[in-house]
């Protein structure tokens, strides 16, 4: 899937021209596509766009059609409200304190378990386990570690003689205690990533290096980092997009509490649109939460662009 | 799988009605095989006892296929339960805890019990105990069938307030009616435990907070809203002594400071504190447990000669459904009529019963220490109406957070006094999605 566009070569011609493309009425193509165009349609710019025309109404979850028009009311409502900007912030928080960690520990992984001689498959396993177990089973896995008076970390801090804080119930430290559950979980995904990246790297070039007497700390400066640029905004961008898609383990582990602590803008929306049945007004939060996503999409694509003129 | 032969009939039944019906456009569906969906919330004991009287209706209704859904409880339940009703794919037969069935009504969620139904089925007004029916009824109609009261209560390990010189010579706890004796039977149980004297679940949790604020707080007569929740009448003074007390519990080390739902259950069965604050519904923990324990009333601090204590009820509703048919409404209001005459097994797991054929009975007097809290249910204090208020609610979240964190030892009474007002008037100045 992802993988595959991150290690597929960018295809290249002799002259640097764009690869051959046959012209044609592309409905052969269309029809091909259909079916996913037709889904696409139904069910991701339908739904999208209906929630764009709600944004404007007091639409209720409760009450049928779109219920009286509100203009730009529930948009100024969100942005004067403190639970929407403390939540915005805690999903900002979240993105801070995951993405660095997953990059960096992604990439310190793969080279270490790239250059594993032995048991290679053994490493790769083991960093990419966590990733596959659901959300619920993470969630109850880590509530366990972190249960205040019987829980793992702090029965085995006691034993050190460490009093450790509260935390998943100090609002302090709920935040950090989840950004750590989620490094554990979802490392695997970025660590995958980067391995295939360090695969596609001519082993010739760390030959020609350790002949001219680069050191291996040397070899990963100048060539490992470099040459896995691309790989490294891919993983950025979209551990920065699943990051401030945090919702099932906040939801799960916290509530969103304590007092709150680590309530997301997902589970803002959530609340305000399922439990409180305001969904015309969780539909312009959901809106402006957009808004963000996009514009971190958008850096991403004037980074790519950049590299590409590089390349 | 396996394929019970009522299962197989009942199929057999609904593709005959098919047959019969097949050219009249009209889909017979579940209906005419004799279905019942039945939706609830019931963990823990509640779940295996709600799982039991579900056998019985079973067995003694076999014509009934009955398939019973549980799901989480909170918000996620009401939310699920809404949202099926307006897809037109209800259950037949819900429970709701009486303060979220008004929100329920006023969204057109809920059908009316009709008198004239409910007697076909030998239910009436009468035969519950009023203060739970009267909270159930919406404009004069009833739409909810109540089948219990649950109030917090408290909850003592008998040999720790034996150690601790807490009991008379009958064994009957010394009555902790003013918060001075209370703030005492802590200490003195603190001692005789060695590690705490009370516990109450703080974190990761708004509801216990919740509970016991408001049972302190009305205690003082204190309201939260008014007007269905359009203003808040949250009284400042009599708010910060409730506070300034449960801080001062935790402040001085005889509640933990930092404990979650299960971690208040595991410290009062291990003896490690001699009292427990909780709804009744706990009971079957402790008797798993095998634990020296007793419950009783929730300590009347500050009420005087007026007693208040928060709860709530469960009651039985009927989702609003797609197409009226007497029949189905028949097979539902059965299946009611067979949980209220169950009610003995929903005592067992500590609920008061509002069903007052059991309820009067001796045989629910004789049980104890079920009996010792019953009055509970006549000074029954439920959550104050509001569109965005119930159990589990966005007003128990608000609410309970606030007192979480005063509990916590994170913010001062003041702090959380601030936060709730602030909460609260977003909650109540917002229209009404309903």
């Amino acid at each position: 899937m992802t993988t595959e566009t991150v290690v597929r070569p960018r295809p290249a011609t002799a002259d640097g021209a764009p690869p051959e493309q046959r012209h044609g009425t592309g409905l052969p193509a269309l029809g091909f596509l259909a079916p996913f165009l037709v889904l696409y349609l139904a069910f991701i710019i339908g739904p999208a766009l209906y929630g764009l025309v709600m944004s404007f109404f007091d639409t209720s979850l409760v009450k049928p059609g779109l219920s009286g028009f509100a203009g730009f009311g529930n948009y100024t409502e969100a942005l004067q409200s403190s639970g929407f900007w403390s939540s915005l912030w805690h999903t900002v928080w979240f993105t801070v304190l995951t993405t660095p960690p997953l990059i960096v520990l992604a990439f310190v992984f793969a080279v270490l378990a790239d250059r594993a001689r032995r048991g290679r498959w053994f490493f790769r396993l083991a960093f990419f386990a966590p990733y596959i177990l659901p959300s619920a089973v993470v969630a109850l896995i880590w509530i366990f570690i972190y249960t205040p008076g019987l829980g793992l970390i702090e029965t085995g801090l006691g034993q050190l003689g460490i009093t450790s804080p509260n935390w998943l119930g100090d609002p302090s430290w709920a935040m950090p205690s989840l950004a750590f559950t989620t490094i554990w979980w979802t490392l695997g995904f970025n660590f995958v990533l980067y391995l295939a990246g360090l695969q596609e790297i001519p082993r010739d070039l760390y030959e020609a290096a350790a002949m001219d007497g680069a050191s291996p700390w040397q070899q990963i400066r100048k060539i490992t980092i470099p040459m896995l640029g691309r790989t490294t905004t891919l993983v950025a961008v979209l551990q920065v997009i699943a990051s401030l898609k945090v919702f099932d383990q906040m939801y799960i582990m916290t509530s969103g509490g304590p007092n709150f602590a680590t309530r997301s803008i997902l589970e803002y929306v959530y609340d305000e649109g399922f439990t409180n049945f305001r969904v015309g007004y969780a539909a312009a939060v959901s809106m402006l939460f957009f808004l963000v996503v996009l514009l971190v999409s958008a850096v991403w694509f004037s980074l790519v662009r950049r590299q590409e003129k590089e390349v | 799988m396996t394929l019970s032969r009522r299962a197989l009939l009942g199929g057999a039944a609904a593709a005959a009605a098919l047959g019969v019906s097949g050219c009249s456009g009209v889909t017979p569906g579940r209906r005419s095989s004799g279905s019942l969906d039945f939706w609830n919330l019931f963990g823990g004991g509640d779940g295996v006892r709600m799982t039991q009287m579900l056998d019985g209706f079973r067995a003694a209704d076999p014509g009934i296929t009955l398939s019973a859904v549980t799901l989480a409880w909170g918000n996620p339940y009401y939310t699920k339960l809404a949202l099926a009703t307006l897809g037109d794919k209800p259950p037949d037969v819900a429970i709701s805890h009486l303060t979220r069935m008004k929100t329920l009504v006023a969204s057109g969620l809920l059908e009316e019990l009709r008198p004239a139904d409910l007697a076909r089925h030998g239910i009436s007004a009468d035969l519950f105990t009023p203060r739970a029916w009267q909270a159930g009824l919406v404009e004069g109609r009833a739409y909810a069938i109540p089948m219990d009261t649950h109030p917090f209560v408290m909850f003592y390990n008998t040999d720790i307030c034996a150690k601790a010189g807490l009991l008379d010579p009958s064994g009957a706890l010394t009555p902790l009616d003013s918060p001075e004796k209370f703030t005492d039977a802590m200490r003195r149980a603190k001692a005789a435990s060695g590690a705490y004297g009370g516990v109450v679940a703080i974190n990761n949790d708004t509801s216990t907070p919740w509970r016991i604020f408001q049972s302190l707080y009305s205690q003082l007569g204190g309201e939260m809203l008014a007007d269905e929740g359009r203003r808040v009448v949250l009284d400042d003074a009599k708010a910060t002594q409730v506070l300034a007390f449960l801080q001062s519990l935790t402040r001085s080390g005889l509640f933990p400071a930092g404990i979650d739902y299960q971690g208040a259950i595991a410290t009062f069965a291990n003896g490690q504190a001699g009292f427990y604050f909780q709804g009744e519904w706990e009971i079957s923990t402790f008797q798993t447990a095998k634990m020296p324990f007793s419950m009783t009333l929730f300590p009347n601090l500050y009420g005087g000669s007026r007693y208040a204590v928060q709860a709530d009820s469960h009651t039985l509703v009927i989702p609003r459904q797609p197409a009226q048919d007497p029949a189905q409404l028949d097979r539902s209001l059965r299946l009611v009529r067979s949980l209220l005459d169950q009610s003995k097994t929903w005592a067992e797991g500590g609920h008061v019963p509002t069903w007052r054929p059991f309820r009067d009975s001796p045989e629910y007097r004789a049980m104890t220490p079920q009996s010792n809290y019953a009055a509970a249910a006549d000074n029954a204090v439920y959550d104050p109406e509001g569109w965005y208020s119930g159990s589990g609610s966005n007003f128990e979240i608000v609410t309970g957070s606030a007192v979480a964190t005063v509990l916590g030892g994170q913010q001062s009474p003041a702090g959380a006094l601030a936060q709730m007002h602030d909460q609260l008037r977003n909650l109540a100045l917002t229209a009404s999605p309903i």
